[in-house]
Order: C-alpha cells, then structure tokens, then sequence
C-alpha cells in the first residue's frame, strides 16, 4: 500500500464514528459601505501604526511624489508594466537611475541586491489591517523585485481600496502569486515587542492616489 | 419560590457557614429552602483528576438526589459545582455510555443556578443594602474564580451585588482574572506550579489592603486562604454569601464569625 | 472517499520525533520554576502580548462569529478530510507542484533529504515550521551531512545559542534582549562586538548574518500554514521576510505540512487569516503573508514540492473526544494566557508542543502510554483561559480531562499496588455517591478539629497532601456540618408569601 492509500484509509477509519458536523455560520462582516474619504482615513492610520510612511495625492501630482520619494536612491527597479507617466520627475525614460525587470530580462538577485529602492503599483488594499495586495501583474513584477532592495514604494489607486478582507478576496486572483504586505518588515521576536526591520524592504512608502 | 439548596461537599463538610448564610439570604427574600438529603458532591473531583469510573456513582447520586425533590430552581454557592452539574454530568455520563443518565443530569443541570446568578437573573436583586439589608464595613477584594467566570460567564454578578452591600468599600484585585492555582487535584500532582500561582494572588491582595478576598467558590478560597494564613497575612478570605447576610443586627465578622445574635439562621 | 478498506492499518499509528517527553512535567516545572531570569522574561513578554491581543480583538465587532466560522470550518475540514486532500493534490498538481506522502517522521525527512541531495547542494534555508521541528529535521539533515539554517530571528537565536525552543511562535520567549546579545557576540561570525541590546539592532546583526545566505540558497524547506483544496494554494504567515526571502528567491522548495492544514476554499482563508494575526503577535495584520499554487513561470520557485505528513494525525483525529485538537491554527494565544506556562515556560513541556495545546496534542499524537507524557494532561488547573482565547474554539480543558481519563483508565489493567491517588478516589467514591455516607464521614468533624490544635490550623499533612501544606494551611474543620445542622436546628420557616396566602 502506498503511503497516500494508506494514510487516506487511516482517516477514513478514524472517521468511522464522527458526527457530521453543522454548516458554517458566515454572519462575520463581509460587505461595507465606508465612504471613500474615510475608508482613506482609516487606511493611512493602519499604515503609519506599522510604520510605514504615506503620501495621500491627486492623480497629478503621483509623478512628482514618486520622485521625491525615490529622490535618495541612487538606483531603483520598476516592472515592465508600470505605466511610464507615473516615472516623469523621477527618472524620464533613459536615465541611468531607471533598471527595469521584464520577463526575459530580469535582474539577478546580486543585481537587485545592489539597488537601492523599489517602485510598484498593487491591486488590492484592505484599510482596517492596513494590508497591501501585491499579485505578480505587470504593473508589480515578480515577487523578488519588491523583496530584495531595501526601500519600496508602493502606489494604491485608491479604487482598489476595500475596508474588509473578505471584500479584498473576492477581488483577488488566489492562484496568482500573492505577498499580503502590512509594513515594512518587522519582528516581535525579542520580548514579544515589535520592531520595524528584518529582512524585507526596511523602507516602506506607499503613496495612495486619488483618480486612480 | 421553593429553592433546592446545593451545598456541595466541601461547604457541607467545612465551611457549613456559607451554607447557612445562602438560606439565610434566600428565606430573608421570602423563599422556601429545602434541602435534598441524599446529595453530597458533583464529583468534579473526579472527574477533573481521570477518575471517571469512579465519578459515575457521585454524579448518578446527586441526579437522583436532586431529582428526589420538588423545586423550581436548585442553587448552589459555588461557580465551580454548578459549571460541574450543568457541563461536566452530562459528557461523564455520555462517555459511560448512559444516554438515559445524559438526558436526567442535563434536566437537572437546566435547573441549577449558581448563587450570584439566581440573586441577580432570577429573583432580581441589584442592591443588597436595600433588598437583604446587607451591611459589612469592611474594606475588601474580590477573586473572581475561573468556572464561574469562564464556563457560566457570570460576569460581574457577585462583584455588583458585593458593591452594593451598605458599608463596604471594594478594592479592585490586580490581575483579579488570573487562576489562584488550585484547580483541584492539581494543587497536590503539580504542587509546585500551584503554588507560585498563589503566591502571585495573594501579593496581589495584600497590595490592596483590604482585611478579606471575597470570592464564590468555597474551594478557591480554601485555596488562598490557606496561603495568607502560611505568610501571616492579615488578610483572610470569606464567601460573598457570608457578606450578603451580614446585617446591622447580626454582623459578620471579617473572618466569617457572626458576632450577634442567635448563630442560626432566624 | 477512497474505498481502501482492504488490508486497513491498525490504528491507532502513532506518530514519532520530537514529541516523547523524557521527564515527568511535575519535575520538569519543579526545576524550570527555579529560573528567576526565565520567569521574568516570560511575564514580561507574556503579560506584554496578552494586551496586545486583547486590544486588537475588541477593534473587531465580530469576532466571536469568525471564531464561530473558523471552529466550524475546521470540524468540516476533519470530517471530510480524504475528499479534500484529494481535491488538493488534484488542483496543486495540475499547476506543476509535486505532493509527497509521509506517514511519519522518519518517512518525511527521508523524503526531503532525498530532495535537497537532487539539488546537489549540502545547504538549505529553512523558514520557521513546527512540522519540521515536531520532525526533528534538522537533526536528521545534519545526519546526513546537510546543513539547515533556520532564518527566523528566534529560531536563530535558538539554533546559535545551542538551546532549545520554547513557545510555537516566539522560540525565544525565554531569553531577554541581553541574553539575545550575548549569543550573537559568542556565536555570530563577523559580528560587531560594539552590538547593544537593542531589539532593533539584534534583529539588523540577524539581516546581515543571514543576507549572504539568502542570495545563494539553492533550496528553501518551509511549513505552511493553510492550504486551500478547491485551488492547491499553499500560504505562510511571517513577519521577517525570511520567509519571503525562502519562498522566493531559491530553485527548488520543499513544503512540510500535516494532513489537518487545508482548508476548502479562499473563503475560508478570509477567516483564518482575521483570526490568525490577532491571536497570535496581536497585529491587525502580520507583516508578511505569501500564497504560491503550484510553479508560477518566471516567478519564484521552478521546483515545488509538498510533503503531507500524518506522524500521528491519525490517530488524534480516531480520538471522538480529542480530534478536534487538530483545529489548532498554532497561534500560541493558549500559552499566551496561560498561567501554568507563564511560570514554567515552554521546556517543562518536554515536546516541540508546549502550553495548553501542546498538553493535549502531544499525547494525542503519541498515544498516552508514551514514556512520561500521560503527565501532560495534569499540567493545567483547568482554569479555562486557554479555550476563551482560542480563536477556533478548542475546548482544551475538556480534553485535557478526557485524557486525564484515558491516563487512568491505560493503568487500571497494571497490576500494581494503588496509588495514594488511587486510594483517595475510591474512597471519595464511597463518600460521596450517597448524602447517608458523607453525613457518617462528616460526624468525625470533630476530631479534625482535634488535629488542628490551638490556632485552628492544620499545618503538615503527609503523603500527596504534603504537596497542600508546602504552602498552605488548612483550617480546622467546624465542630458540626451543615447537613447536621439542618437536621437539628433548621425549623423550616414557611415563606412569606406562602405566610400570606395562609392567612387569606
């Protein structure tokens, strides 16, 4: 017997007696009406708890935003699908500062190591956990791009807002490759005290952008 | 109402008072006692150290012996024997295979009331001063026990009923929802972790100053008592039922004595 | 449902690895109560994440009807089981994973060491897993000549510092920040022997200890923490990125995880991953949270493969009064609250499962005749804070009695004299299965009275008592019971209002 049959039949015996158990009640929350400005309010909040730095923006205003954030890196990864207005102020197309990863040329790890920052657009957020969705599009690139440089900068639209995560899942792509992201990188491992900083971007800027 | 009273082995045996002081309550509120003689104990000591086996005689006792009487609810002053009678009867006598035991231990567990939960959810008392004529000026704190907090959700029942004796002045516990460590036999196979348990309880109320630690469950009190008694404290600990029939007339003292008048309950 | 009933295994199979505790809890917690640095670190942090969690839990309106949704969802996962794990090797397969099955330790480290030496590499990165720890796969790697470097900064404090882990979530609850530092500066090569104690500087020395390590690993061994059957989804809670770093950036992965992990759908997921992060470091959210399902081309992993573990599973889920201990999501919430662990940490426990759970998982996976864990089950005062935090509901004190139970029934058979314990029980047996019996007992009250002497107070007992009077006293029993008392001095007294109707 395979080890698969025979585990398979050592549950099936051990279950011999069990009930069979209720439906699941679903009356948590898993729709809201929070209006935008607050949904907004209550997004920002949950980041900066996390310590993340936010920049609220028009649409108009996203190009320049990006390069002040991006205005300390001396170089900077953006996947191949970021829409080329957003980089502008920051780095018009040809400037040196600018590396993009493209499917069939992507970056090493040695190379991304030796970047200094990050920019990515995300598809879902979820304010009350102040949770970023990144999931591998084009616009966000593959998962080691936004992993391996130490700064990232992240835009949300802000359409793709939600308040609850069941609302974010039902917008999700779940065999995508998904990274929840909730702040930078941090640790409770020391005395169960949280503190920003391990191995994942230290650096977390998201820029939330009205219009988009 | 006519009241079934519950005493449970350890008040029955030991601390006979706080029984007394429930008829006491309960009668002054113009209800009729009675008392099923052929009740002993819920078994949850047996139960809760493995002993099932020999758990199926006490419980299929305390089922017949409160199914012996007519009454309309059964209480008992402790969270820990009426937690016992209502969750623990029915799953010993499910394992032991006895549905029809299963079904007569739920009957009467449906029935039984903890004492601050029949006082408040039932004969509807909020102030002791002015419904008991409870009266205790003593500075106390309060243990609330784990069963009763946790398996029957009492709440704050016995500390607002404790709040509202005339007299009194309550201290709040630090880390009041912390286990004192007895936990039954636990307290003799882990004696060690039971009583660094207590330690920390009875720091806690020492630092609040208060002369007693009310509580609920006779055996908790036990429990901490016996510790404050081995550290010299001052402080001692008495059952909040004890405290609810302390009157002007016949006050109890804060180490359960009652100082006038006939030591019955008239 | 497969129909294999031919040849059916006996069960229970009981699982094997770090699992078998060696010394009696009692004696275990006896000399980790002695550590004073220990207990402190441990209140501290303890007390610091029990508030964390309770603030975090009250933001949310409908928390009880998530843990209503995430109890019910793993008693279906239980009940239907085989069904699911097919789905899931179905669905995980179609998109390029490979699923290996192992019906114990030994089976499954076999399994991924046979993997990592495909890779023809000696080293692997290993994001935190407790079915690896439960495994002992480290040992076993290092057996084989294979190094792992656990990347998690409490996992890594545990492996330099030669120690043993002691809480499912936080490994190295028990050592302080200044402890932490003066691992690193004995044991960390290349570190900056200016290093101070403080959390964030430890955790950056641990990001440059570990950087080289990440960029070059050729595999990552991971557990998981849910996977979803109607997608073959696989996802890891972390905060660091180490596990990022390991699901990401090396060719081949291996996943280690036990049969009870899956969940249905993505629906599900919604309520264990609001459930999960509040429970456990008491965050809204955890930093990092990673979802893969199967090989993404151009993107991560090209090589994934999962092994299924049972070691024991089995035979918790045949136990009708313990399986649903397999709805544990590892949070730690249990520990977290729990005043036994508090003052013991999480050695005493002896398995890769302390706290609460662990009280009742370890037995449930080893059987309870297993060396000396049938003590497990008595390290608790039943005091019920554990079942309150859990967030899928386990009631642990309930089946921390059921296998009080099983304890003593395993050893009725043996013939060997009866305990003290054993004594006691049928004695109170007798006394209490009748109000005639007690109210016997109860008529030598007086000589108790007797025994406590002029204070009241019975001071030393012998046998299992003396483990009472080691720090407490008992008081003198009264002179006279309640039960004697209402025979002979309670005149009934008609109610009033019964009075009133009398008197119409």
């Amino acid at each position: 017997m395979s080890a698969k049959e025979e585990i398979l039949s050592r549950i099936t015996s051990a279950l011999r007696d069990a009930p069979t158990p209720g439906p699941v009640p679903r009356e948590y929350r898993t729709v809201s009406d929070m209006p935008e400005a607050e949904l907004i309010e209550l997004l920002v909040d949950r980041l900066e708890d996390y310590k993340a730095h936010v920049d609220v923006v028009e649409a108009a205003d996203l190009s320049a935003t990006i390069a002040e954030r991006l205005k300390d890196a001396s170089s900077f990864v953006v996947p191949h699908g970021i829409d080329g207005t957003w980089l502008a102020d920051a780095a018009p197309a040809g400037d040196a500062r600018r590396r993009i990863d493209a499917p069939g040329a992507v970056l090493g790890v040695a190379e991304l190591d030796g970047t200094d920052a990050v920019l990515t657009s995300s598809a879902v957020s979820i304010a009350e956990s102040g949770t970023i969705v990144l999931d591998g599009s084009g616009d966000q690139g593959r998962r080691a791009i936004s992993l391996v440089p130490d700064h990232h900068v992240c835009v949300v639209p802000v359409s793709s807002i939600v308040r609850l995560l069941p609302e974010a899942m039902q917008r999700m792509d779940i065999t995508r490759p998904l990274t929840w992201i909730s702040g930078p990188s941090a640790t409770s491992d020391i005395e169960l005290e949280r503190v920003e900083g391990v191995h994942g971007p230290r650096q977390l800027d998201v820029i939330i952008a009205k219009g988009l | 109402m006519k009241i079934a009273l519950f005493a449970t082995c350890i008040v029955d045996a030991m601390y006979p008072q706080t029984a007394r002081a429930t008829v006491k309550i309960l009668e002054r509120l113009g209800h009729e006692v009675v008392f099923p003689s052929g009740q002993a104990c819920c078994g949850q000591m047996h139960i809760n150290s493995g002993y099932m086996d020999e758990a199926l005689p006490v419980v299929t006792n305390h089922v017949k012996a409160f199914e012996a009487e007519s009454y309309d609810v059964a209480v008992a002053p402790s969270g820990s024997c009426v937690a016992s009678v209502k969750h623990q009867h029915p799953v010993l006598a499910e394992r032991c295979g006895d549905s029809a035991l299963k079904a007569r231990a739920e009957a009467v567990g449906a029935k039984t009331y903890e004492l601050s939960q029949l006082l408040v959810d039932v004969l509807g008392v909020t102030n002791a001063a002015e419904q008991l004529g409870s009266h205790f000026p003593h500075k106390v704190t309060y243990h609330p026990s784990c069963h009763g907090m946790r398996s029957l959700k009492l709440g704050d029942r016995q500390l607002d009923l404790l709040k509202s004796v005339a007299g009194i002045q309550v201290a709040d516990l630090p880390e009041a929802d912390q286990c004192c460590g007895f936990g039954g036999t636990f307290s003799l196979k882990n004696a060690d972790v039971s009583s660094a348990m207590l330690q920390d309880k009875t720091k806690n109320i020492e630092s609040t100053g208060a002369s007693l630690c009310a509580g609920g469950d006779a055996s908790c009190l036990m429990h901490i008592g016996g510790g404050l008694s081995r550290t010299k404290s001052d402080a001692t600990t008495l059952h909040f039922a004890e405290i609810l029939a302390s009157t002007l007339d016949e006050p109890v003292s804060v180490t359960g004595e009652i100082l006038v008048g006939k030591a019955g309950v008239r | 449902m497969s129909n294999v009933f031919m040849g059916m295994p006996t069960l229970p199979v009981f699982g094997d690895g770090n699992l078998h505790i060696e010394e009696p809890f009692p004696a275990a917690a006896h000399r980790e109560l002695g550590n004073t640095q220990m207990r402190a670190n441990l209140r501290h942090a303890t007390h610091t994440i029990r508030d964390k969690r309770l603030k975090v839990v009250a933001e949310l309106p409908d928390w009880e009807q998530l843990r209503d949704a995430g109890s019910a969802t793993k008693n279906h996962v239980m009940a239907n089981l085989p069904a699911l794990l097919e789905e899931f090797e179905t669905n995980f397969t179609a998109r390029g994973g490979i699923i290996h099955w192992a019906r114990d330790a030994q089976e499954a480290n076999q399994i991924v060491a046979d993997l990592i030496r495909e890779q023809d590499t000696t080293e692997v990165v290993k994001v935190k897993s407790m079915a690896t720890q439960e495994i002992g796969l480290n040992e076993y790697l290092e057996e084989q000549g294979i190094s792992a470097f656990e990347t998690d900064l409490a996992e890594l404090i545990v492996q330099l510092g030669h120690d043993k882990p002691s809480h499912i979530l936080v490994p190295a609850i028990h050592k302080n920040r200044t402890e932490v530092r003066d691992i690193f500066l004995a044991e960390m090569p290349n570190v900056d022997p200016n290093l101070t104690d403080e959390p964030r500087l430890l955790a950056m020395a641990a990001r440059e200890h570990l950087r080289r390590k990440f960029l070059s690993a050729k595999v990552a061994v991971s557990g998981a923490n849910f996977a979803l059957a109607d997608s073959g989804t696989l996802a890891v809670v972390e905060s660091e990125g180490n596990g990022r770093m390991c699901l990401t950036l090396p060719e081949t992965l291996i996943t280690v995880m036990g049969i009870e992990k899956l969940l249905p759908t993505k629906d599900d997921l919604e309520v264990f991953m609001q459930l999960l992060p509040r429970s456990s470091t008491g965050e809204r959210m955890n930093p990092y949270t990673s979802l893969w399902t199967g090989v993404t081309e151009g993107d991560g992993p090209q090589n994934v493969h999962l092994v299924l573990l049972d070691n024991g599973r089995t035979a918790a889920l045949a136990d009708k009064y313990g399986r649903t201990a397999l709805n544990c999501i590892r949070c730690s919430a249990c520990m977290n609250v729990c005043p036994v662990y508090e003052r013991t940490g999480g050695h005493a426990y002896g398995s890769t499962y302390p706290g609460p759970i662990g009280a009742i998982l370890t037995p449930l996976l080893t059987g309870i005749k297993s060396e000396e864990n049938s003590t497990l089950p008595y390290a608790s005062s039943l005091c019920g804070a554990c079942y309150d935090a859990c967030p899928v509901k386990i009631n642990i004190p309930e089946i921390l009695v059921h296998l009080r139970g099983e304890d003593v029934d395993s050893k009725r058979g043996e013939k060997k004299l009866p305990s003290q314990m054993d004594l006691m029980m049928k004695g109170g047996a007798w006394a209490f299965s009748s109000g005639k019996h007690l109210g016997l007992l109860e008529k030598g009250l007086p000589l108790g009275k007797l025994a406590g002497g002029r204070d009241k107070k019975i001071k030393r007992l012998p046998g299992i008592a003396a483990g009472w009077t080691q720090s407490r006293d008992i008081p003198a029993p009264p002179s006279q019971s309640f039960r004697d008392w209402w025979k002979k001095d309670h005149e009934p007294v008609a109610p009033i209002n019964e009075q009133e109707k009398l008197t119409k």
